[in-house]
């Protein structure tokens, strides 16, 4: 006969179904949109990074002058030279309207009827592993002047701000978590403080501070995660819908298939029901026992 | 064994000024298997005493040994198993109000993890001698004071406990019952368990004359 074994403190009364899952499944919800902004700056940050970082910039001055070989023009010379190199991809010398609209801003709508001497431009892809220095030594000895650019520091600025970005999100995880935790204990210490007089009892019987605090955390335990999926459930439409603006910067190949969500989020979403359970079981046990040590 | 020596009790609630003494060097010694009476008038001790025994209160001063071990200085866990070698009535029922009578006698056998089988096997038997074999399912505001007497004693004995602490038992009971109890505690005492009864029948502790401790003021003023 197992009767009443389920319940023998009163907790399903004392610890309420209502309350504690609501809060915990909001903070459920907000931890799914933290976890999902996280994961998308972070997605967002590695497409602009590469792309910005493999970017190459060469500006050759005067490029119409002999080159130091004296075996034609210093654009020519410069532009075999990448023409060669393994680490050079999709070399191409901008147009005289690109350079115009580029410089416009500047120098008016036609630029090159100011007699100036401009550069010429060539941009390319940066396929090498290292630093550009030896491409732009010997760009230099062919064409003195010629400057070598990447998109390296525009990409360390990206990745800073992507840092900066993923530690608020976690910051908000960890707040999140702690209001959880901080929910989880004061709905326990109500319940204790319900059931005083049962507790009292069934310590003086000779039950465990551990057998009580187990009660107390399965029950906690159930009703973070019950809370916590419902929440992380309603939070996958605004994460979709998120997904969905986010998809033209990040492109179709980084999402998967749910939701059009990405797969890293796919993969930890289901985890926040069992973080909140921990969280709850966690908590109840330490308040439960602190708690208990007021008995003799 | 149940021995004091020389204890004292002063409750002591966080933030209020510390109550005087409750129990003023109190020393007496209960032989494993013995039975006591503890009598004295309201307020002269009598409950203070008891819950020092059944280890719910700490003493101020003095020693205290309770089964062969000494009170206060296991760890929490040891305390708990001793707890669940001493059998209590407390003067006030303190049965679970979720619990159905069945259960709430059962409580104490399956705290101790008895398998389900002995429990129903034990708590039937016990709920039968107390007379509340058809009052299985019935919750403690369901049933009378003298019911939820009885099932407060059957909880208290049904793990067959080594020392039994009894708090005015009889109290809600009519004679029948309190002979009836009175017949399953001395069976229990002839089995070894060490008994001590506080109560204010006088008829009772004549009709069973066995040794008596009387406390006044916190006092012991007599033991034998």
């Amino acid at each position: 006969m197992a009767r009443h074994r389920g319940d023998l403190l009163g907790l399903r009364a004392a610890l309420s179904d209502r309350l504690l899952p609501v809060l915990v499944g909001a903070m459920s919800f907000l931890a799914a949109l933290a976890l999902g902004g996280a994961l998308a700056c972070a997605t967002l940050a590695a497409s602009w990074r590469g792309d910005t970082a493999a970017a190459l910039t060469i500006q050759v001055p005067q490029p119409d002058d002999p080159d130091t070989a004296n075996d034609g023009t210093r654009l020519a010379a410069v532009q075999r030279a990448l023409a060669v190199d393994p680490d050079v991809q999709d070399a191409a010398v901008m147009s005289k309207a690109e350079m115009n609209r580029l410089i416009s801003p500047w120098l008016g709508s036609d630029a090159t009827t100011l007699g100036l001497s401009l550069p010429a431009v060539i941009t390319a892809q940066w396929q090498g592993p290292g630093s550009t220095d030896k491409l732009a030594s010997q760009l230099q000895r062919m064409s003195p002047g010629t400057l070598v650019k990447t998109g390296a520091l525009w990409a360390a600025r990206v990745a800073a701000l992507t840092i900066s970005l993923q530690a608020c999100a976690l910051a908000v995880l960890l707040v999140v978590a702690l209001v959880a935790a901080a929910v989880v204990a004061v709905a326990t210490r109500s319940g204790l403080a319900q059931l005083r007089e049962t507790i009292d009892t069934v310590h003086g019987l000779g039950a465990l501070d551990s057998d009580i605090a187990a009660r107390f955390a399965a029950r906690a335990t159930w009703l973070a995660l019950g809370g916590s999926a419902g929440g992380t459930l309603l939070a996958l439409p605004a994460l979709a819908w998120l997904a969905w603006l986010a998809a033209p910067f990040t492109g179709p190949a980084r999402l998967g298939g749910f939701f059009n969500l990405p797969p890293a989020l796919i993969a930890l979403v289901p985890l926040l029901p069992a973080a909140a359970a921990l969280i709850g079981w966690t908590t109840a046990q330490l308040t439960v026992r602190g708690w208990l040590r007021h008995l003799p | 064994m149940v021995r004091f020596d020389d204890v004292w009790l002063r409750y002591q609630h966080a933030g209020r000024p510390p109550e005087a003494e409750a129990l003023r060097g109190i020393s007496f010694e209960i032989e494993d298997g013995g039975f006591r009476w503890l009598t004295g008038p309201s307020g002269a001790g009598k409950t203070s005493l008891l819950k020092l025994i059944y280890l719910a209160e700490h003493p101020a001063r003095g020693r205290i040994e309770i089964l062969g071990t000494r009170a206060t200085q296991g760890t929490r866990r040891e305390t708990a198993l001793l707890r669940r070698r001493i059998g209590v009535v407390y003067q006030d029922f303190r049965l679970l109000p979720q619990l159905d009578a069945y259960d709430n006698v059962a409580l104490p056998m399956r705290l101790a993890r008895r398998s389900e089988a002995q429990v129903q096997a034990d708590v039937n038997e016990i709920l039968r001698w107390v007379g509340l074999a058809h009052r299985l399912h019935a919750r403690p505001d369901e049933l009378s004071g003298g019911e939820q007497q009885r099932i407060a004693i059957a909880r208290a004995v049904v793990a067959r406990p080594r020392l039994l602490v009894a708090d005015e038992p009889t109290g809600n009971l009519d004679d029948e019952q309190a002979e009836r109890l009175m017949l399953l505690i001395t069976a229990l005492n002839k089995l070894g368990t060490t008994v001590i009864v506080a109560t204010h029948n006088m008829g009772l502790v004549e009709r069973y004359p066995f040794p008596r401790l009387s406390l006044e003021y916190g006092r012991l003023v007599h033991n034998g």
